[in-house]
């Protein structure tokens, strides 16, 4: 398998997101690692996984992800993704994603105004797609946050489309996996945290994965998303 | 160039006094221009020149087998093993957080976080100390939000988890709060850039962002009391001195640095700071010996027209100065293009000693540079030592009705409640390095690629200090070294963060003299040399000054990071056993101002060899794997600890005080501050206990975990629910009404 991980100016979780998915991918075939692709570089190699990592690209500045999804390398990834090529967006990759148009909605202000960052529980919607593929459904999992726009807004038929499409990847819950106002961090619309494209080749979430996907930082309930990848892809 | 001097009421306005002017007649030969008065004004302003502080700070413990650089570089550096050194420092911000208390903190954060990363380290962890006014004081809701806000805006989007600091409240910050942020780096021994210039007719550098016509006289503004709100030198008025922070910038800057750092190509580096280009170039050319000319008309400028006097005394931030070695020039113009960052070559160094600084072809100013870097003012102002309070016995400190409800009420205090609102709006995770998040002892972050890790954390009680200066100041680093054993890393150095008052004040000097000499016999027997630091002084509102607040921040390095302890209580039926001595101590302790309603009595005593003795005890402990939960033992004591455990791990407990003689009263064992304590939760209190007895730890089974609910003895339990909500409450409550 190869996976690139998209370096944007103001990016700051790609090299996270590059060391846990080097460990799925060295799990499986060892001395294999992901390439960084620098947002200048449009022609990048041909890859199975491109990842839009966490972070401030472009500073935030005029809309989160705004500047981003119009950079010379997102029209190759929106590109490469409308033929196939799975693209998983953290965070601010979600937000590039949604400005991209390769994911409907749109990430607004939280609700509190607040940045939050704290673990939360993620239920898992399905695990029939590429990514949640060492999930169960209905699963319960500790995921960290950390943003100031994670507030999932959509038009009220796009949010039945999604649940009807079974494109909802992950939603905020409580301990006992309920969908509780109190348990949605941000004031997203249907507690998502995470959705796919029609064809379930794009993941956008607001969670953090890579950030418990090693005991030595608190768990790992965020490895089997990329031990899944590597799985589907290799 | 003018003859003409400036008028007295000029060099007044520049913070000069009389003599200082005499002085610089002295030096230049005539008088100076404008420009160069500016010059002398920011380079000798208290911000730059530690003219106060400078005698005292001599007095400190620097040195250590593992530090590599003390104080006088941008930031201290100590050898963390494996070819790696920690780079860290903690700076003051608290005038301009004051003043605009988003970009104040914001530009606090960029500030220290450019200390570090201009020696070359990538910055791995930030931590704030806060200390805010009383929470009935009209401003404090406002500050406190704009602080947070800023403190998270900035390192949220640059990308460095922040994973600990302090918060205090108190009146005594009403008109002047602070804000002193920390941040530690980690760099490779052979990679380490410091700020001396070589290499005559080597090119200098001006990178980041564009210099504009924002925080012109910064630093001076930074070393003057405010005056009332409204009137001449009011708060609001000086809004226009504050800078405006880009983390955006910023975090490009890091990494442009960090990559050109990775070749050959720099000979020097210096951040532009406080004075901005005027220390950063002095301060180049002075350590090197060396003068400096500059084509003022290179430097890269937000707005036409822009003066040689703003350009030199422009506070812009995110830039950097460098000197390359020839024949680099190229290679580092690619590097900072790449990052969409500006570069321009400005000077060359000289050996003419002096400054040289053109425009349009015209020699603008010509000043030299020992005089005015080194030769700065030194002052050893006179003090009056803090008069001795008279200690409290505790049996002089009544007892609470309930002391379930006592404890609930200390639990919820703003001293001592949940910081939690806080710092989760600080990206504390990011980097995916962070093993000891906030909310415990001591942050913790790995060292990338490795299970080695270093524990930081930032301490100070300024009502002890405030009480008692000497024992405050040894308290302060007994603190900061306690938090770092309890977390099992063996600390290794401090940097501080001197805040006081006016030092032309007898009184005040008196309690910045008391804290230096506490800080320095505390460091020098606990072997913890201060590699770095920063003075703020004049904090201070009409001739009141706050409460002297020596803030320690410290770094401590853990070998194996599976071999930590962490505050949270969570093996069931295990023995809780304390280690140290426990007399009792209620004066100045947090019980007897929020319960017993009265400021006052000496601090606890600190003992060192006894803060060495058991802090060295319980690290090896915790090393040998034979510690479930450690928490040092700090304000509110004992009961305090235990409940902070149990809430952490949320597992009960149950309280019980031994059965030996000299016990104190039950309100003063459960809520007295006796220093060189840890609570500890082990499988079996016997052979710790033996153990100890051993190393001459003083220690004594108190208790039992379990269950869902805190007793303590003769109380009725106290559910974890409801301790909790006491703990967790009043500060969203508190900040819910703002809409900042």
């Amino acid at each position: 398998m190869k996976a690139a991980v998209i370096v944007f100016p103001g990016s700051n979780c790609d090299r996270d997101v590059a060391v846990a998915l080097a460990a799925a991918m060295a799990r499986r075939n060892p001395n294999t690692a992901p390439v960084m692709v620098w947002h200048k570089d449009a022609d990048f190699a041909a890859v199975d996984l491109i990842v839009l990592p966490g972070g401030f690209s472009y500073g935030d500045y005029l809309r989160c992800g705004a500047m981003a999804a119009k950079s010379p390398v997102m029209r190759e990834v929106v590109r490469r993704a409308e033929k196939g090529v799975p693209v998983l967006g953290i965070c601010n990759g979600f937000q590039i994603l949604t400005e991209a148009g390769l994911l409907p909605g749109a990430l607004i202000r939280n609700a509190s105004l607040k940045f939050v960052c704290r673990d939360v529980t993620l239920r898992v919607e399905t695990g029939q797609s590429l990514f949640t593929s060492r999930y169960e459904e209905g699963q319960t999992i500790r995921i960290p946050i950390a943003h100031h726009d994670g507030n999932y807004v959509a038009g009220g038929e796009d949010v039945a489309r999604l649940e009807d499409r079974g494109q909802i990847a992950f939603r905020y819950c409580d301990a006992g996996g309920a969908l509780t106002g109190a348990a949605n961090p941000n004031g997203s619309a249907a507690n998502i945290a995470g959705i796919f494209n029609e064809a379930k080749t794009v993941l956008g979430l607001m969670p953090h994965p890579e950030r418990l996907a090693d005991p030595a930082l608190g768990g790992i309930d965020g490895r089997p998303l990329f031990d899944g990848l590597v799985e589907a892809l290799s | 160039m003018s003859q003409d001097g400036p008028p007295p009421n000029v060099v007044a306005e520049h913070g000069l006094s009389a003599e200082e002017y005499d002085r610089i007649l002295e030096i230049m030969g005539r008088a100076p221009n404008y420009l160069e008065l500016g010059i002398f004004s920011v380079m000798w302003s208290e911000h730059c020149s530690y003219k106060s502080s400078k005698v005292w700070l001599k007095t400190l413990p620097t040195e250590a087998p593992w530090v590599i650089h003390g104080p006088g570089e941008n930031a201290g550096v100590i050898d963390i093993g494996e070819g790696l050194a920690a780079i860290f420092k903690m700076e003051s911000h608290n005038h301009p957080s004051f003043i605009e208390p988003y970009q104040g903190a914001a530009t606090g954060v960029g500030g220290i976080l450019r200390d570090v990363f201009t020696m070359g380290a990538r910055p791995v962890a930030n931590l704030n100390a806060l200390r805010f006014g009383d929470p009935d004081h009209p401003k404090t809701r406002h500050l406190l939000a704009g602080v947070v806000a800023g403190i998270g805006g900035y390192g949220n989007c640059i990308g460095v988890p922040t994973v600990g600091g302090e918060v205090n409240f108190d009146p005594g910050y009403n008109g002047n709060i602070l804000v002193n942020a920390m941040t530690l780096g980690i760099a490779r021994q052979d990679r380490i850039f410091t700020s001396q210039a070589s290499g005559i007719g080597n090119p200098v550098v001006y990178t980041g962002s564009k210099t504009g016509r924002d925080g012109i006289h910064g630093a001076t503004m930074a070393s003057a009391e405010f005056g009332g709100d409204g009137a001449n030198g009011g708060a609001e008025e000086k809004r226009p001195t504050v800078q405006v922070g880009d983390p955006f910038t910023e975090k490009l800057l890091v990494e442009a640095c960090l990559e050109l750092m990775a070749t050959d190509a720099i000979v020097a580096i210096q951040d532009m700071g406080a004075a901005g280009l005027t220390s950063s170039s002095f301060e180049m050319a002075s350590k090197g010996g060396l003068g400096i000319e500059m084509d003022l008309d290179r430097v890269p400028c937000r707005e036409d027209g822009m003066t040689p006097y703003e350009m030199m005394l422009s506070e812009s931030q995110e830039r950097m100065l460098m000197v390359l070695k020839p024949g680099c020039e190229d290679l580092a113009r690619s590097v900072f293009e790449k990052w969409d960052l500006d570069f321009a070559i400005i000077g060359h160094l000289t050996d003419s000693g002096r400054m040289v600084l053109k425009m349009h072809g015209e020699v603008v100013g010509d000043l030299p540079i020992d005089p005015l870097a080194q030769a700065a003012p030194e002052y050893k102002r006179p003090y009056t030592p803090t008069p001795e309070v008279p200690v409290i016995a505790p049996g002089e400190v009544p007892e609470p009705a309930d002391a379930g409800a006592a404890l609930l009420q200390l639990l919820g205090c703003p001293d001592l409640c949940s910081r939690r609102w806080i710092w989760e709006q600080y990206d504390h995770m990011v980097m995916a390095d962070t093993a000891g998040r906030p909310g415990g002892d001591a942050g913790i972050v790995r060292i990338h690629g490795t299970n080695r890790g270093l524990a930081v954390t930032t301490d100070c009680t300024p009502r002890y200090c405030q009480a008692a200066p000497h024992a405050g100041g040894m308290q302060a680093v007994a603190e900061a070294w306690r938090n770092l054993n309890a977390v099992g890393a063996r600390p290794l150095a401090v940097t501080d963060n001197l805040n006081f008052g006016n030092p032309e004040r007898p009184e005040v000097m008196g309690q910045f003299v008391g804290c230096v000499q506490g800080i320095g016999e505390a460091c020098r027997a606990l072997d913890f040399p201060v590699v770095s630091g920063n003075v703020s002084l004049y904090n201070e509102t009409n001739g009141k000054a706050i409460p002297p607040t020596p803030a320690i921040g410290a770094v401590g390095l853990i070998e194996n990071l599976d071999r930590t302890a962490s505050i949270a209580l969570t093996c069931e039926d295990e023995d809780l056993v304390l280690l140290g001595d426990t007399l009792g101590h209620l004066g100045a302790s947090l019980y007897l101002r929020e319960i017993a309603g009265r400021r006052e009595g000496a601090p606890p005593t600190v003992d060192l060899k006894a803060e060495r003795r058991n802090g060295d005890f319980v690290r090896g402990l915790i090393e040998a794997g034979r510690v479930s939960a450690c928490h040092d033992l700090a304000d509110g004591g004992l009961a305090v600890a235990l409940a902070e455990m149990a809430l952490a791990g949320g597992l009960g407990a149950c309280l019980n005080p031994p059965e030996e003689p000299g016990l104190p009263p039950l309100h003063a064992w459960l809520f007295g501050e006796d220093q060189a304590r840890y609570l500890i939760s082990v499988p079996a209190a016997g052979p710790v206990l033996e153990a100890a007895k051993g190393a001459g730890v003083p220690a004594a089974k108190v208790g039992t975990s379990g269950g869902g609910a805190l007793t303590l003895p003769g109380a009725a339990p106290i559910s974890l629910d409801k301790l909790r909500s006491a703990h967790e409450e009043w500060l969203p409550a508190y900040m819910g009404d703002t809409q900042d």
